[in-house]
C-alpha cells in the first residue's frame, strides 16, 4: 500500500531557542525517535519504473532500490546501495541541497511534499554508523602511488574509489585535520565532527594514508611528488580563498573572513575557550554580509556564541539567496534578522580602531543580468547606519593561489580556477587530475564528490595504458 | 599512531628566549631563509606561527628561537628535548630576495634579532658587505650576540638602558651609521612594529629601499582565513603567503599596530589560567 500522506514525516529538531545556546547537532533525525518513522516516510515512495529523482542527483544514487531496502527492513543492504554511488552519504544526507537536486524531480513533489529521500540517507547512513561497525576491507594492492592533495570531499572520494581498486593512496592535507569544508567550515551543529572522523576512519581502514601538515606547493611541489613515486595527482585543494568586499574600514579590528570565523570556532574550537587556546571575538551586535550557506552559518556560530542580534545583510531578496532553503528557515527560527536589499558601503571605527558602526545603503531588483537573477541597484539617499561591533564577511571563496604559483605549466582561469577536461578531470599537466571548488569555484559537496568520482575513473584509465 | 615532531635540543638563551632544534626533515629539506612554520602543542593547542632561524638539511632539523610571552609560548618553554609537538607545518610564507645587493643593514629588535639572523647568515655566505645592528631592553636580553657577530661584517649591539655599555635605541646607532656617510642598498629591519616603523621613517628620507617582516596575528598561514591581512601600498596583503617580508615604506604601519592587538584580553585571561594551574600542581 502507497502511503498516500502529502507531506513529508516531520523529523525531530532541538527546540530553536535551545539550539540557538548549543553547538549541538540541530536536526536529531529519525533516528531520534524510531524506525518505524523512516519506514513510514519510505513507504511514500512510488518506486517509480523511471525515478525522476535520480535525474536530480549529480552522483546518481539508486534512490528508489535503497528506498525499497528501508521499507523490507534490510537497513545495511540500504546503505551499501547508497555507498555504490556516493561515498559519504551520512554527509550528504545531512547538507545536500535536496530541495534543488533529487528531490526537486521526485514526483511526489508536484502534489505535496516530495519524498524526504536526504533524510532517509541520513538515517541509513547513521544506522550503519551506530549498528553495523566497518569492517577492515582488504584490497589486494597493485603497486601503483597516487597522491590525492587536499581532503575535503573531492579527495577523499576520489582517494576512496583509488583504493578500492588496489591503488596505493596518499592524501596530502595542509591542516592539522582532514575533511576540508566539512571540518574547518562547516559547523558542528549542521554535521557532527564525529561522523566525519568516521569517514576518514573508514578510508585509513582501506589502507589510504593521510599525511598531515603537508603544504603542497611549499613541502612538495608536483614535480617531486611525481618523482617521489606517484604515477598520479588529484588536486582537491578547494576554495579556501576569502574575498574582502573592499569597502573602507575592512581592516577595522572586529572584522573578520567568514572563514576566519568559522575555522576559528569549528577547527580550533573557540567556542570552548579557554579551554581551548584559540580565541575568538564576538560582538553584541553582529552583520553578516553575504546570503549563502557560509553567511548562514556565520550568522548561526555568531549567535550561538552568544552575540544578541545578529543580522544577515544582502543585496538581493530572499528569492535570489543561494543558501539552502532548510538554512534560512533555521536561521529565521534562530532569531536571525534578515536584513534584505541592503548592502555596506562602509565601515567606521571607535577611536582604537575597533568596529562601531556600518553604513548600509537600500538596494532595488533591476534588470536580469547574465546568470538570470535581477541586479541589486542603489536607491540614491538611502544611506542609513547599522550599529554592530562585529563584521563578517561571506561574499565568496576562490581557489587558493599557492598550487597554481608553485607549478609551471598548471593551466588556469583568470579568477583562479583550475582547467580541466569535464569527462576526466584532466589537467593541462599529464597525470594531473584536479575537481571540486578547485576546479568549479565554491559549490557543493555532492558535485565535489562527483568530480573526485570522476577522476579517479579517469586516473584508473591512465595508470592501466 | 599519531606522529609527533622531536625536540632534539633545547637551550634557554635568557631567562625568556628559548632555543630549540625540532626533528622534521621534510621542512628542513625546504627551508629556506624569511621562511617561517607553524606549531601546535596537542589538541587543544593554538597555531602559532615561529620564523625558521636556523636548519641543518642533512641532519634533518629546524631551529626555532621563542620568546615566552603567553600561553602558548611558555607551553612550549616547558618542555624538554625528547618530547613532541604534534604539529609542525612548514616552510610556509615567501623565502627572502636577497640577491643582487652588495652593502646591507640588518637591524634586529629584540626578538627580531633571531628573525634576521637567517637573513644575515644568508647574505654573509653570499659575500655581501653586512653591518647588524641589534638592540634589546637590556645586557640580560641580549640574545645571538656570538651568531650574529660570525653572520656579519661589524656588529652594534644597543641596550635601552645602556647596561651593556651602549645606551640607545637600533634606529640611533642606524643614523649615526648614516651620518658617517656608510650608504647600503638594501636595509632589513625585523623587530617590533614600531622599531620598523622608525627604520622605515629614517630610510624613506634617506630613500634606501627596506624590507621588514610582519608577524600579523595568523590562524592558517596558507592565506585561507585572511586574520594576518596588512595593508601594503594601498592593497590588502596577506602575511603568511605574500611576506612575511615586505617593502617597508609602502606598509601601514599604524594599522598593523591596531590589529595586533585583537585578542589581548583573551590572551590575558588564557595566560592567567594557564599559570594559576601551574600554581596548583
Ligand atoms: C561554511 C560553508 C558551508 C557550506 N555548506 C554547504 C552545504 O550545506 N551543502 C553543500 O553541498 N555544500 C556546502 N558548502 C560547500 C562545500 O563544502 C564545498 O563545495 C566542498 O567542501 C568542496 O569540496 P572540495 O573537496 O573541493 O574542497 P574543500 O572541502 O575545500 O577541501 C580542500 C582541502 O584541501 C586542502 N588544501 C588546500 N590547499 C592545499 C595544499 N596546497 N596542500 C595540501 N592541502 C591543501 C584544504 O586544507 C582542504 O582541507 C559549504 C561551504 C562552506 C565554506
Ligand atoms: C611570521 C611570524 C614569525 C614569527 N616568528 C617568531 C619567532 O621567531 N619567535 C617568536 O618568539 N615569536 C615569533 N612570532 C610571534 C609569535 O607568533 C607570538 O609571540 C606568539 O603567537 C605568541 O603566542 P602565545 O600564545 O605564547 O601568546 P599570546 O597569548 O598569543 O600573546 C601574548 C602577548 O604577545 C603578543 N602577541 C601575540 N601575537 C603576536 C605576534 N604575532 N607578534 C607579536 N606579538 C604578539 C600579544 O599582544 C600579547 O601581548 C612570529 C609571528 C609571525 C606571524
Ligand atoms: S547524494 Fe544528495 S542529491 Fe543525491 S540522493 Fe543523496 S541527498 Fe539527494
Ligand atoms: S521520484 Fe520520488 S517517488 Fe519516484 S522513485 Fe524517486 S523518490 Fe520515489
Ligand atoms: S594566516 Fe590565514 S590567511 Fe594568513
Amino acid at each position: 500500500m502507497i502511503d498516500q500522506t502529502l507531506k513529508k514525516v516531520e523529523i525531530l529538531e532541538q527546540d530553536p531557542n535551545t539550539r540557538n545556546k548549543n553547538f549541538l547537532e540541530v536536526a536529531l533525525g529519525y533516528m531520534g525517535l524510531s524506525e518505524t518513522m523512516a519506514k513510514e516516510e519510505a513507504g511514500r515512495c512510488l518506486n517509480c519504473k523511471y525515478p525522476k529523482c535520480m535525474d536530480g542527483c549529480p552522483v546518481g544514487v539508486q534512490i528508489p532500490q535503497f528506498i525499497e531496502l528501508i521499507v523490507s527492513g534490510d537497513l545495511e543492504e540500504a546503505y551499501q546501495k547508497i555507498r555504490e554511488t556516493n561515498s559519504l552519504p551520512a554527509v550528504c544526507g545531512r547538507v545536500c541541497p535536496q530541495e534543488s537536486q533529487c528531490e526537486a524531480k521526485c514526483v511526489r513533489g508536484t502534489k505535496g511534499e516530495p519524498v524526504a529521500i536526504g533524510r532517509l540517507e541520513r538515517f541509513v547512513a547513521d544506522w550503519h554508523i551506530k549498528y553495523a561497525a566497518n569492517k577492515p576491507i582488504h584490497v589486494a594492492k597493485n603497486g601503483k602511488k597516487v597522491a590525492v592533495i587536499g581532503s575535503g570531499p573531492a579527495g577523499l572520494t576520489c582517494a576512496g574509489d583509488l583504493a578500492k581498486s588496489g591503488y596505493e593512496v596518499t592524501i596530502f592535507e595542509a591542516f592539522h585535520t582532514p575533511g576540508g569544508v566539512l571540518m574547518y567550515g562547516i559547523p558542528e551543529f549542521r554535521l557532527p565532527k564525529a561522523l566525519v572522523q568516521k569517514e576518514i576512519d573508514q578510508l585509513r581502514a582501506l589502507g589510504v594514508e593521510v599525511r598531515l601538515n603537508m603544504v603542497i606547493g611549499r613541502i612538495y611541489s608536483l614535480d617531486e611528488l611525481k618523482q617521489d613515486g606517484y604515477a598520479a595527482i588529484f588536486i582537491g585543494s578547494g576554495a579556501g580563498l576569502p574575498s574582502f568586499m573592499g569597502i573602507p574600514g575592512e581592516n577595522l579590528k572586529g572584522v573578520f573572513s567568514a572563514n576566519e570565523f568559522l575555522t576559528r570556532i569549528n577547527l580550533m574550537k573557540a567556542y570552548k575557550f579557554p579551554e581551548c587556546d584559540t580565541p575568538v571575538k564576538v560582538g553584541k551586535n553582529v552583520a553578516v554580509i553575504g546570503g549563502g550557506n557560509v553567511a548562514m552559518d556565520a550568522a548561526r556560530c555568531a549567535k550561538r556564541m552568544g552575540a544578541e542580534k545578529v543580522y544577515i545583510v544582502y543585496r538581493r531578496s530572499e528569492e535570489e539567496m543561494p543558501a539552502r532553503n532548510e538554512e534560512i528557515h533555521h536561521a529565521k527560527e534562530e532569531g536571525i534578522i534578515f536584513k534584505l536589499l541592503t548592502a555596506p558601503t562602509k565601515i567606521m571605527g571607535t577611536e582604537d580602531g575597533w568596529v562601531k558602526v556600518m553604513e548600509c545603503v537600500e538596494m532595488k531588483l533591476g534588470e536580469r543580468d547574465g546568470d538570470g537573477r535581477r541586479r541589486p541597484v542603489i536607491i540614491k539617499g538611502s544611506e542609513h547606519l547599522l550599529p554592530v561591533e562585529t563584521v563578517i564577511m561571506a561574499i565568496g571563496q576562490s581557489p587558493n593561489p599557492l598550487i597554481k604559483d608553485t607549478t609551471a605549466g598548471l593551466k588556469t582561469e583568470p579568477w583562479g580556477g583550475i582547467v580541466v577536461e569535464e569527462e576526466t578531470g584532466a589537467t593541462s599537466l599529464p597525470g594531473v587530475y584536479a575537481g571540486g571548488d578547485a576546479v568549479t569555484g565554491a559549490a557543493t559537496v555532492i558535485l565535489a564528490m562527483g568530480a573526485g568520482r570522476k577522476a579517479a575513473q579517469a586516473i584508473k584509465k591512465y595508470l592501466q595504458a | 599512531m599519531v606522529h609527533m615532531y622531536n625536540i632534539v635540543k633545547k637551550e634557554k638563551l635568557t631567562p625568556q628566549v628559548t632555543l630549540m632544534e625540532i626533528n622534521a626533515p621534510l621542512v628542513a629539506k625546504k627551508a629556506e631563509p624569511g621562511q617561517f612554520i607553524i606549531f601546535r602543542i596537542d589538541e587543544d593547542g593554538e597555531r602559532i606561527p615561529l620564523t625558521i632561524a636556523d636548519y641543518d638539511r642533512d641532519k634533518g632539523i629546524v631551529t626555532i628561537i621563542f620568546q615566552e610571552v603567553g600561553k602558548s609560548t611558555k607551553k612550549l618553554g616547558a618542555m624538554d628535548a625528547g618530547q613532541g609537538i604534534l604539529d609542525f607545518v612548514g616552510p610556509l610564507g615567501k623565502p627572502s630576495h636577497l640577491d643582487g645587493v652588495k652593502k646591507v643593514a640588518v637591524i634586529g629588535g629584540g626578538l627580531g634579532t633571531a628573525i634576521a639572523y637567517p637573513q644575515a647568515k644568508k647574505l654573509k655566505s653570499l659575500r655581501v658587505q653586512v653591518d647588524a645592528i641589534i638592540g634589546f631592553r637590556n645586557k640580560d636580553s641580549i640574545i645571538l650576540e656570538k651568531e650574529m657577530t660570525a653572520a656579519s661584517s661589524r656588529l652594534f649591539v644597543t641596550t635601552d638602558d645602556g647596561s651593556n655599555g651602549n645606551k640607545g635605541f637600533v634606529t640611533d646607532t642606524f643614523k649615526k651609521l648614516l651620518s658617517e656617510g656608510k650608504i647600503y642598498d638594501l636595509v632589513i629591519a625585523i623587530g617590533p612594529l614600531i622599531m620598523m616603523k622608525a627604520v622605515c621613517e629614517l630610510t624613506r628620507e634617506a630613500e634606501i629601499k627596506t624590507v621588514i617582516s610582519m608577524n600579523s596575528i595568523m590562524v592558517d598561514g596558507t592565506g585561507m582565513c585572511g586574520c594576518c591581512r596588512l595593508t601594503v601600498g594601498g592593497k590588502i596583503k596577506f602575511a603568511c603567503v605574500d611576506g612575511p617580508d615586505f617593502p617597508g615604506h609602502e606598509v601601514d604601519f599604524d594599522e598593523a599596530i591596531s590589529r595586533q592587538d585583537i585578542y589581548r584580553q583573551e590572551e590575558r585571561l588564557s595566560l592567567e589560567r594557564h599559570e594559576c594551574r601551574l600554581g596548583k600542581n
